[in-house]
């Protein structure tokens, strides 16, 4: 075996595609083995998300199936026995009647005993057989804004529904809002999707990202990068089986958003499948961002954690709105993918949304995941150096 | 490739280095050192833990930029031809560097691939270094379940399967029983009388003996360099440790004993 002898062993030239892509589908099949052998990581990686999206879904479920709601009711007249008698009938009300003082609805509220008082005027009745129609009040915890806003509008709905007994088929005064894709207001639907989008972003991310800080702990690193391996055939090796790995978290995912909360499937879900592995791979790419920033795989997990659970959580619009938040937290919410990720899964889910409607949200979130890629490759050619 | 360095790929030096430097920060790992290995030779890299052995190769396998100074490898610029280089060298690395969750054959099966070796071509070369390794026995056992030094064994074969004719091991005897440092220090010199040039650091100081030529590394710094013969010879000493010892004397003051950098293992440079 004389070295002249080795190029025998090189059948290809090194530089071409083919070349390259031996190499990604030999660090792509290491990978395979590495998640397929570490039976306790993969059972992680395929419950937590499932797990977690139960435990979600039902902690924001109880929150606002109930909501306790203080009557102060200073008209007492039939009028105002039917308006409460109206919120009652409502599943998502309970009913406390309280009787006469101001100061004891403020101290309950501030107990949070209460999530909302309704204060009926003493004129009330009065006023509307006189002028057709009078004000109520409705005081809503609003520091859950989403409950707020759920409780707002359904109240608005109650209070439409009298008016519009009263009147016979013409409502006096229309409070409906127009709730849209969700008339039930069922909060599953609203939540589901995003915390769809939530458990992806983070089970990707946390995938990739230790998986280069894991070679750099176990000394492998080094052997790799001195053999003709280039970064991004590397970054591609890697992301692959994680990919599909995520891929197979999504269906899951996705399929106990509609199987146990009964979320709609009305789009293609071919499409949503599709879209979901570009948003995937914004995650994927991120994590090995902090894969190579990360010098050990416990920082590398929680940078995964911080990078996305709390952008996710708090500027995609999955729990705050993003029109009431301060512009410049508006201005930030444009750089986190669930953003984009909500308006399709919500889209696809909820409305039956089509291919057409979201090219503008897709467009974005590829060029999110390809800046990514390409940012990842470039950090591991300036700064893997051993 | 420059014309100088085809110059000396041509006259016989696998490896030629020239005021190689390495900072980091302050600190100067690798001081100014220049280097000429020959085709076919088998070249000691001794010194101390903290001499600069380990960032020396790094620099030569294109894993670390040198802070000043130059290397060709394979008669390429290391700056200029990272790859082209990587391709012509195998790098065992003196950290454990096996996946330990794969086999012996997946093991090499990686490299191969990374290496872009597959098929039959793969095939044949694997059972080509599992006989030569003897670690025909223990090809379906995981990395991790072998012991130490059939573990180093793998990494050599992982490092060279891809036949390359220069070879970079750091380390690959320490914390191994002597009679599987002669028998790793065998399969070094076969490997040299097939051709392959070998670039081998230990901090065993009988091993020099095992080398054709030596450099000693203190600081940095290159403080002796020649055949273990010849070195004896010249300061008129019985062994290299007593080479080590004089120079150390006249040196006034390093450390032989008390490594630099802390690393937890008995015997440095200790017969
Ligand atoms: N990445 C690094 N950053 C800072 N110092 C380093 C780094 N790598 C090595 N050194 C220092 O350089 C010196 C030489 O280290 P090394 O080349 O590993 O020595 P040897 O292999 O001879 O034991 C040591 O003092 C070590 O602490
Ligand atoms: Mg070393």
């Amino acid at each position: 075996m004389s070295p002249r002898a080795s190029n025998s062993l090189f059948l290809h030239r090194p530089g071409t595609l083919q070349a390259s892509l031996r190499r990604i589908r030999a660090l792509a099949q290491k990978e395979l083995y590495h998640i397929l052998r570490d039976f306790r990581t993969l059972a992680i990686v395929i419950l937590m998300p499932i797990v977690q999206l139960v435990m979600f879904g039902y902690a924001l479920n109880l929150e606002i199936q109930r909501v306790d709601l203080g009557v102060l009711d200073y008209a007492r007249t039939p009028l105002s026995r039917q308006l409460i008698s109206w919120f009652e009938g409502s599943r998502l009300f309970r009913v406390f009647s309280m009787d006469g003082s101001a100061e004891e609805a403020d101290r309950l509220f501030r107990l949070r005993r209460l999530q909302a008082v309704l204060v009926i005027p003493p004129r009330f009745g009065e006023e509307v057989e006189r002028r057709g129609f009078s004000t109520v009040q409705l005081l809503v915890d609003a520091s859950d804004p989403n409950a707020g806003t759920l409780i707002r509008d359904y109240s608005r709905r109650v209070v439409a529904g009298l008016a519009s007994e009263k009147t016979g088929s013409q409502p006096l005064l229309d409070f409906r809002p127009t709730i849209l894709f969700n008339p039930d207001l069922k909060s599953a639907y609203f939540f589901v999707p995003g915390i769809i989008a939530l458990v992806l972003v983070m089970i990707s991310a946390l995938l990739t990202s230790i998986t280069v800080a894991r070679e750099r702990e176990m000394g492998t690193l080094e052997a790799l990068l001195a053999t003709p391996v280039r970064p991004h055939e590397i970054v591609v090796g890697k992301v692959l089986p994680y990919a599909a790995l995520a891929l197979v978290d999504a269906v899951f995912v996705l399929a106990v958003g509609v199987l146990l909360y009964r979320v709609p499937l009305r789009g293609d879900p071919l499409l949503l499948l599709l879209l979901t592995a570009i948003y995937l791979a914004t995650g994927l790419n991120l994590g090995l961002i902090l894969s190579t920033v990360a010098r050990t795989q416990q920082v590398a997990m929680i940078m995964a954690m911080v990078t996305t659970l709390l952008p996710t959580l708090l500027l995609s619009g999955l729990i705050f709105p993003i029109a009431s938040m301060p512009g410049w937290l508006q201005a930030l919410s444009y750089l986190v993918p669930a953003r984009y990720y909500l308006l399709i899964v919500r889209g696809i889910l909820l409305k039956g949304s089509a291919w057409a409607h979201l090219v503008q949200p897709s467009l974005v979130l590829l060029g999110m995941s390809l800046l990514l890629l390409a940012v990842s490759a470039r950090r591991f050619r300036t700064t893997l150096e051993v | 490739m420059t014309r100088a360095s085809a110059d000396r790929w041509e006259d016989g030096a696998a490896i030629q280095t020239v005021e190689l430097t390495r900072r980091f920060g302050s600190f100067v790992a690798v001081e100014r050192v220049s280097l000429r290995v020959r085709r076919g030779e088998v070249f000691g890299l001794l010194g101390p833990n903290g001499a600069g052995k380990t960032t020396l190769i790094r620099m030569l396998c294109g894993l670390l930029s040198p802070s000043a100074g130059s290397a060709f490898v394979a008669g390429l610029d290391v700056a200029r031809a990272g790859e082209a280089v990587r391709r012509r060298i195998g790098y065992m690395s003196q950290r454990f560097s096996l996946y330990p969750d794969l086999t012996v054959e997946e093991n090499l099966t990686f490299y191969g691939g990374v290496y872009g070796i597959r098929g039959k071509p793969l095939r044949t070369r694997l059972e080509e270094v599992l006989a030569e390794l003897a670690l025909g026995p223990f090809r379906e056992s995981l990395a991790r379940d072998l012991p130490l030094g059939y573990k180093q064994r793998l990494a050599l074969g992982c490092a060279m399967l891809h036949e390359p004719p220069i070879l970079f091991l750091d380390e690959p005897t320490s914390g191994v029983d002597p009679r599987a440092r002669r028998s790793f220090w065998d399969l070094i010199h076969r490997k040299a009388e097939a051709g392959t040039t070998l670039v081998v650091t230990t901090h065993y100081m009988e091993e020099a003996e095992y080398c054709h030529r030596i450099a000693i590394m203190d600081s940095g710094k290159v403080i002796a360099l020649g055949s273990p013969t010849r070195l004896k010879e010249e300061h008129g000493c019985e062994s290299i440790q007593q080479v080590f010892l004089k120079l150390l004397r006249g040196d006034g003051g390093s450390t032989w004993q008390t490594p630099r950098s802390p690393s937890g293992e008995s015997g440095v440079l200790g017969s």
